[in-house]
This record gives C-alpha cells, structure tokens and sequence, in this order.
C-alpha cells in the first residue's frame, strides 16, 4: 500500500497509528455517523412494521364475530407507532450533529473529538434500531393476543395490554441511551 | 428467527405465522366462541317440541338458519341444516388459505371423504341411484369426480375411472385391488382407507413440526387409540382372524407397537380392559364405564376426544385449532340431533346424555 508523503495527507493522521494495521480507522467518521442514523431509523422502522403486520391480522380476522374490540385494540398499533418515532428522533439528532461544522472537523484542534463523535453516533444509532426491532415484534406478537383475547372476554383486553406497555419500554431505554451518546457526540467547532 | 418469504412449507413460527394465517386463526376463534354453552343447552334441554328448539337456537349463533324450512321439523333437517352451518365454515376457511394451511384442511376432509366412497362402492355393488348416493354423502367429503359417478355400472369401473382420481388414491392403491373391493368385507376396506390416512396425516402433522405438532399427534395418536380398541371389541364373535384384525391397526398411538401386539390377541372385553387400563391416560375412559351403568364406552370415548380437542386452542400460531374446531362442531350437532331426538320421542329422561363442550 502506497504510503503518503506528509504525515497528515487524506484526511487521516498517520502519526498515531499505522492505518495498514487499523483498517477500521481509515473510515471517515461522518460516514461511521450516517450509518448510525440509517441503522437507527431503518431498524426500528422494520420492527414496527413487523409489529403492525402480525397485530394486524389478528384484529382483523378477531373483529369479524366481535365488532367491539375494533377500537380499543388500536392501542396495540399506537404503542408499534412510539416504536418507529423512537427511531426517528435518533435519526434526527444524529443528523443535526452531522451537519455541523465539518469545515473545522479535520483540524488538529477537534480531530479527537471528531473521531470519537463518529463512533458515538454509530454506536447509538444501533442501540435504537436493534432495541426497537425486537420492542416492535413483542408488542406485535403480545398486541395479537390481545386482540384474540379481548374478542372472547372483555375483561383481559386491559391485563394483556399491561404485558404491551413493558414490551414498547424496551425501546424507551434504547432512545435514552441513544440521547445520552447523541448529546456527548460533537463534530467539529461548536 | 428465520423467515421463509416464498413456497412455505411449514407454518410460521412466533413472528411469521400471522403473515399467511393469522386472519384465519382469528376467524376460527370468533367461531369458537359461537360454540353452544352450558346455559345454552339448559334452555334447549328444557323445549317441549322442536319448534321451541328451533326458538331457542334462533338467539344463539345458529341464528335462523331454520327458517326457509316449510311444514313441521323433523330431527333429520335439524341434522341436515346444523352440518350446513359448519360446511359453509369450513369452506369459507378452506377458499381462503394457502399452504401449508390449505393442505393441512384437506386432510381434515379426507377422513369424510373414505365415509363417501365406502358408501358410493356399496351402493354400486347394490345398484343404487346414483343421484340418492351422492345425497347421502357428507358434505365435506366431496370431491370432483363424484359428477362422473353415474357412469360406473360396476366396481370395476368405479375403481379405474372414479377413485382413482380422487386425492384418497394412494391410499387406494396402496392397499386395495379391483378384486380386493368386490370380495373384501366393506367394514374392512373402510378401516384399511382410514388407517393408511391416518398414517398420512400423523407424518404431516410431524413435518409440520412446531405447536401444530404438539397438539395434533396428541389428538391423533387417541384417535387411532380408540379405533384399535373399538376394532378388537367389534371383532369378537366375527369370523375376523386375529391376524387380520392386527393388519387394521393404525401404527401409531400410545397402543402401538406394545399394547397393539397384545390387544391382537384378547378375546373378550375383560382382556381388553386389563390391557388398555395400563396406560395412564385411558385408565379413567374405562374405570368411568364400569362405575357408570348408562354411560357407554362409545360416550366415554367421545368426552376424551372433547377434552383433547379443548386444547387445541390452547396456543397461538399453531394449526391444531382449526381441526379442533370442525370436531366440536360436529360434536354440538350430535348433541342437538340427540336432544331432539329424546324431545320429539318424549324420552325426556336420557335428554341430559349429550356431551358438554364447553
């Protein structure tokens, strides 16, 4: 591989390691952060929509012989719903720190912080997207239940959805967590 | 967490199965909660006549589906219009599912469909109207080339051009010849055809694998149970040798291979007892008809085919229900065919025999 003439050519700082041996260090951190943001709303947009699909089903087919539950049940498809926007507030907030000042990110000043921001972003990114891909199949799978359920005894339809609310704040703790790296991360001057 | 997008084979799992059949399985559920309840047949064992029934079954699910009927009701339309209930149910289902659903049903109606082509070889041997044959046939067990029935005169011709293309022909040709249907003993051939899709259905019900898998090889593994021991029992005092009534036992069930081998060789009810009694689960069918004077082995059977049924809705995402559901249906119209039968014959006393469901 071909070396650079100056200790600091393409971006990237030679001084401190020897990008032959750290591939990894070679990526951009803007492209580590983008890759953050689609992680973060791409899988929570799967899981939610998972979630829709199998609760949909059900309460469809339950609704036939028992009208009733048709609008109550549609709590189920609002707590899929906060899955999906969990992820796009992550999205956002990645987003915004991107766009930044990227014009100082590669000076010598905000290099470091640069660096670790592009990690950060990534990283939280993958916290909400994982946590909201299976929070949005449990509350998927649990909503069904519910729907079957409520059509046979009215009385469980308030039980299950207790069941729900502790599956869609799985993903509640991957946004807080997402939040805490999100406001740390900082690319450029601020 | 796998997930097959196209040409399933087996039912989805816990996140794949409401894709396909999730609408379905609802569905069903509604109908279960239509089945009759307890209170139900309160007021239906306390009619005086059947127009009262027919008031009685007007306000539960069954809702007018005796309405059109002109003159006085006898027990034979009560029957007739209560199995049209659950066929009408059970093909709207069957129009709408894929497979491996759609497969899974069509082996619920092959066992109906062997009652229709014993009865069909019968009537040709006998020369019957092919028009009343195919009157008499359960409406579930139908099957496309029963049109071309009027052009067989003679067994031969039923077999090379009618059951030959019916979905029961490896069964068929598995095990019986054009000689075997002229000269075999019609009872025979039935248990034959039944054993072979028996044998069939318990081997799919394992590729399905999963919950469908649970609960089904429970349920039939006590079908074939309780037609082992009602052949045995039917065969004393018959010319059937001991042999032969081995060769029609399902190879599958809690009985098989150890108490089949034995009940091969009893010779009266006693033996049998003694021999089935040792296995847990049908200790109590026996010991409850032997405390029981009214209660015949045939009721006891049918109360445990109840309770194993009641199970299969016991889970989500399996297909277990769906075949649970037809068997409580048909249950509920022996019942309400039983009820108006001891109505209509005024033997008020035997009116509480029918089986409760739930």
């Amino acid at each position: 591989m071909a070396t650079p003439n100056s200790t600091i050519e393409w971006g990237i700082d030679f001084t401190h390691y020897d990008p032959r041996a750290y591939f990894l260090a070679t990526i951009d951190p803007v492209a580590w952060a983008a890759l953050g943001c689609y992680i973060a709303m791409g899988l929570s947009g799967v899981g939610a929509a998972w979630g829709f699909s199998i609760i949909g089903s059900s309460l469809m087919g339950a609704a036939v012989k028992a009208p009733r539950i048709r609008s109550r049940n549609l709590v189920s498809i609002i707590f899929c719903e906060a899955v999906a926007i969990f992820g796009i507030i992550v999205a956002l907030m990645t987003s915004t720190k991107i766009g930044s000042n990227t014009s100082t990110a590669y000076n010598t000043g905000f290099y470091a912080m640069t660096y670790s921001s592009g990690y950060k972003l990534f990283w939280s990114g993958v916290v909400t997207g994982g946590c909201g891909l299976f929070s949005g199949l449990c509350v998927g799978v649990v909503g069904s239940g519910c729907a079957l359920a409520d059509a046979q005894n009215p009385v469980l339809f308030v039980k299950v959805l207790i069941v729900e609310i502790f599956g869609s704040a799985i993903s509640m703790f991957g946004l807080i967590v997402s939040i805490v790296f999100t406001t740390k991360a900082q690319i450029g001057a601020s | 967490m796998v997930v097959h997008l196209f040409g399933t084979k087996t039912p989805g799992n816990l996140f794949t199965f409401n894709c396909n059949d999730g609408y379905l399985e609802a569905i069903v559920r509604g109908f279960r909660s239509g089945i009759l309840s307890a209170s139900d047949y309160n007021n239906l064992v306390q009619c005086d006549n059947l127009e009262d029934m027919k008031l009685h079954l007007s306000q539960t699910d069954y809702g007018d589906f005796l309405a059109n009927e002109a003159g006085p009701i006898h027990t034979t339309t009560i029957q007739e219009r209560c199995t049209d209930k659950l066929v009408n149910e059970f093909n709207n289902i069957r129009n709408q599912a894929v497979e491996p659903l759609s497969t899974f049903l069509d082996y619920i109606t092959y066992g109906y469909m062997i009652d229709n082509i014993i009865l069909l070889i019968t009537g040709t041997l006998h020369e019957r109207d092919t028009v009343e044959l195919l009157e008499k046939c359960h409406p579930l067990g139908t099957f496309k080339s029963m049109a071309s029935l009027s052009v067989a005169n003679n067994v031969s011709d039923l077999y090379n051009n009618v059951l030959i293309d019916t979905p029961l022909a490896p069964y068929i040709q598995g095990a019986l010849s054009e000689e075997d249907l002229d000269e075999m003993n019609i009872e025979i051939i039935r248990n034959t055809l039944y054993k072979a899709y028996l044998e069939d259905f318990y081997r799919y019900c394992q590729a399905l694998g999963g919950e469908t898998e649970t609960y089904m090889c429970e349920i039939l593994a006590f079908e074939a149970d309780r037609r082992a021991i009602n052949i045995t029992i039917n065969s004393f005092g018959t010319d059937l040798s001991k042999d032969d009534r081995e060769k029609l036992y399902p190879a599958l069930g809690h009985l098989y291979p150890a108490g089949s081998a034995r009940l091969a060789k009893a010779d009266d009810v006693d033996q049998v007892t003694r021999i089935v009694s040792e296995y847990g689960q049908y200790r109590g069918i026996f010991n409850e008809v032997a405390a029981n004077q009214e209660k015949s082995l045939e009721d006891a059977f049918y109360e445990h085919e109840v309770k194993l049924n009641r199970t299969g809705f016991d889970t989500q995402f399996g297909y277990a229900l769906f075949y649970s559901y037809t068997k409580l249906r048909e249950q509920e119209v022996r019942n309400i065919v039983w009820i108006a039968e001891c109505i209509s014959q005024g033997m008020k006393s035997k009116v509480n025999h029918y089986i409760p469901i739930f």
